[in-house]
């Protein structure tokens, strides 16, 4: 059922979306945004063998968030994303699981728009919420 | 060193400077690298049929992909691929860099076929000493993209976390 104004209430929770980057598929991150900062990967990097490993993108995470909401609301089907937001407070390794978790926090009406905010974040497998964030749907 | 660090006069004549426009490309093919990066598998990011049928002009832009900035030997960064007259960041002598999260805001559908204008603006600098003493300096850096009808499309408040 798509996602509309009438059928949300505050409390919901988003679907999981859960990810596994692989270092290919970080790599394939990288030829998507055009970020090619060795830290991904370069396990000779000096970051990197301080680490012992590469690192997933920042960027990944967040537009893995932005996928999240993306597929709750489906398309074009009454909402869309107004405002979204993430931090990097922590580090995922290559393989290892990315959760993406969300709720619904608040529904209201504002200048005349029908809005809803959402707490959004990234949980690894020890459940240390490494990308929190947050979003503002709009919708029609 | 960082303990000491302090954001100079000049540093702060800087906050506001906006930089020179640079044009980025939202193509078929870059909206499918990208949604391919993130492992999506909904279809209107790669079947402009699908697309279409869900309602869109093209394929539309993944959240949180805005084009591809045009690559010009010599005038772009080769890590990050951004046009080298468009790094409006302060120079501070810290040697270590974090990405500190971003904040986008949008205000038009993005599609393919779509070209962008994105001018970048210094917007605060700030310092925040952690719980263990180790003094952060943070730049937030403003990306504004308008369209060809020169509506503002997207708006990136990226921080950028130096110590």
């Amino acid at each position: 059922m798509a996602v509309t104004w009438d059928n949300i209430n505050e409390g919901d929770s988003l679907p999981e979306l859960k990810k596994k980057p692989s270092l290919t598929q970080m790599v394939k991150f990288a030829a998507g945004n055009g970020d090619f900062n060795p830290l991904h990967h370069d396990f000779k990097y000096f970051a990197c063998e301080y680490l012992g490993s590469v690192l997933v993108q920042g960027h990944f995470r967040y537009a893995a968030l932005g996928e999240l909401v993306q597929t709750w609301l489906g398309h074009n089907q009454g909402g869309r994303i107004k405002k979204m937001s993430c931090q990097h407070r922590g580090m995922d390794f290559p393989d290892a699981d990315i959760t993406c978790k969300g709720t619904v926090d608040k529904k209201y009406e504002e200048n005349g728009e029908k809005l809803a905010d959402l707490t959004i974040w990234t949980e690894d497998n020890e459940g240390k919420q490494n990308s929190p964030g947050a979003a503002t749907i709009v919708f029609v | 060193m960082a303990e000491s660090f302090e954001i100079t006069d000049e540093m702060k004549a800087r906050v506001g400077v906006e930089s020179p426009p640079w044009t980025f490309e939202v193509t078929t093919t870059g909206v499918r690298a990208f949604a391919r990066g993130v492992g999506y598998t909904d279809p209107v990011y790669y079947d402009i049929e699908a697309a279409r049928k869900a309602g869109y002009r093209n394929l539309p832009a993944p959240p949180t992909f805005h084009g591809t900035p045009i690559y010009i030997p010599g005038k772009s960064e080769e890590t990050f691929s951004t046009p080298l007259e468009c790094d409006i960041t302060v120079d501070h002598g810290l040697p270590n860099t974090i990405d500190g999260g971003k904040v986008t805001e949008y205000y038009e559908q993005i599609c393919a076929g779509d070209t962008l204008t994105c001018v970048t603006k210094l917007a605060s600098l700030d310092l925040k000493v952690t719980g263990s003493g180790i003094t952060m300096f943070i730049q937030t850096i403003e990306f504004k993209f308008t369209n060809e009808d020169g509506k503002v499309a997207v708006i990136d408040r990226l921080k950028v976390i130096n110590h």
